[in-house]
């Protein structure tokens, strides 16, 4: 007999531990390759930004990003997102409503092409833009005999970009529409609402957090984006720069600190990003936590 | 026809309208742009233009560097996923957060980095020149970049399946006898196998057409560290429409092939998923 029911007991445990864990050293060998991988990969090339940006001390820093070149790249990033995102986020409106309410046929094949984007390569995607509206275009002698110049300026670059974060909002909104369902929407409609109501009130709201991860996503390509736009834009300092491709250009002049500089506000950005995410999917996580929980009955009303 | 399921809710005509319009406007114009474009050249001159020995070259680099960044994104991927879901360890909700930072950062902004990393003076570069691994300026920066822009996609695919995966089935094996390592092999990796292959082909086909990480570290040697995309590129810059269409296309359909590899892929993973 194997002893005692407490020791029994113990080596069942241990038994079982052996069946569904990994022994410990193991355990710890797979935990810090891991830790190893994410430092050498995702916390040095980050903290390598900013350490490489501020490598001259703040009065270079400021200097790099006051300069006008580089003003003119972060007004020209924030004008293409201005334009661009909230242009995406009515197309994932729109799409998402028709997509995800009606039912109608070749519903996969529109699907399909609105993801169409992500497999385009940056560079192929401006090279469309090049196609239709540069010199030897389609459209460029009428362009040119207009006086309108999209290649090289900033509606080239617009363009660029809304193609590249064409999927973004759609993508996010079209599965959360579509598990929503419609029966609120018709019990709205039903009680007297129209459909401008119970879009604001009753569908708006439902998705609100998987509208915002979109648009966050969104914003961070369009701020982001550089082969498309690069191929676009004729790299034009203070008139076609975005600030990727400032930090392009001041590294190829081998000013690598004012590349960084203006490299750590995009870098500032991504965390800003993630930390946004991290927070929406947290705050998903909790609101669903609480439509599952049970109505809780007050202390005073039970005995 | 359409509006047969909910026909009492509005709006089919002008949402469906709008995306159709948008989405021809934006997408569909630009693509039959560059199809009728190509059509308009010979086969001849397109076959000569797509693979010429410059293009070729460029073709191995791109293919094999994203062939060889995807292998490492589905070990690694798989490791850190695993790591993440199963253990409890100090720094894990960092980490977790941190794996979409790749995905969050500017594609110009990550080859700016990395390339200073493994410069002769940078932090890595400064101990792996001396024994001869190099870093910048070569395939193996190339390689580097991205796995580290394919990362985020084999983690993510994987990491839910995992979360998923019912303990008990492991439980019972464990009961009938099974060791941990003969539990792993005939239990647990035939049911992620299908989520690592579709993170292995969401990063290969993510890497195939990146371009700002690359350009950073590559130095883009023609021959030598020069990738498809880039030599597109330098085409547009000599006003070579044609060579840079021809070259486009190559890439475009080389993405279909695998785009529709990735569909076959995801509906198998499904399976797996109840």
């Amino acid at each position: 007999m194997p002893g005692t029911p407490k020791r029994q007991l113990l080596a069942g445990r241990a038994a079982s531990r052996r069946g569904t864990e990994e022994p410990p050293f193991i355990k710890w060998l797979l935990i810090l390759l891991a830790l190893a991988f994410a430092l050498v990969f995702l916390l040095l090339p980050l903290a390598n930004v900013f350490v490489q940006a501020l490598a001259k001390g703040w009065s270079v820093y400021i200097a790099s990003l006051t300069h006008p070149d580089s003003r003119a790249a972060i007004r020209l990033t924030l004008l293409v997102a201005a334009i661009s995102v909230p242009l995406n986020v009515l197309f994932g409106l729109a799409a998402a409503w028709a997509i995800a309410k009606f039912e109608f046929r070749w519903k996969s094949l529109l699907i399909t092409l609105i993801d169409l984007p992500f497999s385009v390569s940056p560079v192929v995607a401006g090279l469309m833009f090049v196609v239709l509206f540069g010199l030897q275009g389609f459209f460029g002698k009428w362009l040119q005999a207009h006086d309108i110049q999209i290649i090289f300026a900033v509606p080239g670059i617009v363009l660029a970009t809304v193609f590249i974060t064409f999927p973004f909002v759609a993508r996010e909104l079209i599965p959360v529409m579509q598990a929503t369902g419609a029966e609120q929407e018709q019990a709205a409609l039903t009680l007297g609402a129209n459909g401008w109501q119970t879009f604001w009130h009753v569908t708006l709201p439902s998705v609100k957090w998987g509208l915002i991860y979109g648009i966050i996503l969104c914003n961070a390509r369009a701020m982001g984006e550089f082969g498309a736009v690069s191929v676009v834009s004729g790299h034009i300092a203070g008139q076609t720069n975005t600030m990727p491709l400032q930090v392009d250009k001041l590294y190829n002049e081998y000013n690598t600190a004012a590349a960084f500089a203006v490299a750590s506000l995009l870098a500032l950005l991504a965390l800003l990003t993630l930390a946004l995410k991290t927070f929406l999917e947290w705050q998903q996580a909790h609101e669903y936590e609480k439509a599952q929980k049970p109505v809780v009955d007050s202390p005073s009303t039970i005995n | 026809m359409a509006q047969r399921r909910f026909n009492a809710l509005p709006g089919f005509g002008l949402t469906f309208g709008f995306t159709l319009f948008y989405l021809g406007a934006l997408v569909l114009v630009p693509f039959a742009a560059l199809i009728i474009k190509t059509c308009q050249l010979s086969w001849a001159d397109f076959w000569h233009l797509a693979t010429t020995s410059r293009a070729l070259a460029a073709y191995r680099l791109t293919f094999g560097a994203s062939l060889v960044a995807a292998v490492a994104n589905a070990l690694f991927g798989t490791l850190l996923a695993w790591v993440l879901v199963r253990y409890e360890f100090p720094g894990r909700r960092i980490i977790d957060a941190m794996i979409d930072f790749p995905f969050a950062l500017p594609t110009a902004v990550a080859g700016l980095t990395l390339a200073s990393l493994f410069g002769p003076n940078g932090w890595f570069g400064r101990y792996l020149l001396p024994v001869g691994i190099n870093g910048a300026y070569t395939p193996l920066g190339v390689v580097i970049a991205l796995t580290f822009v394919g990362l985020p996609f084999a983690v993510r695919t994987l990491q839910p399946v995992l979360e998923n995966l019912e303990r008990e089935v492991e439980e019972a094996a464990a009961t009938l006898g099974a060791g941990r390592l003969r539990t792993f092999v005939t239990i647990l990796a035939p049911s992620l196998l299908p989520a690592v292959l579709t993170g292995f082909a969401l990063a290969f086909a993510r890497a195939i057409g990146e371009y700002g990480s690359i350009v950073f570290i590559s130095g883009n040697i023609p021959f030598k560290t020069e990738i498809a995309p880039q030599l597109i590129f330098i085409r547009l810059e000599e006003y070579d429409y044609s060579g840079a269409i021809a070259l486009a296309v190559v890439l475009l359909v080389f993405s279909f092939l695998l785009l529709a590899a990735i569909n076959v892929l995801e509906q198998w993973a499904a399976k797996f998923q109840h």
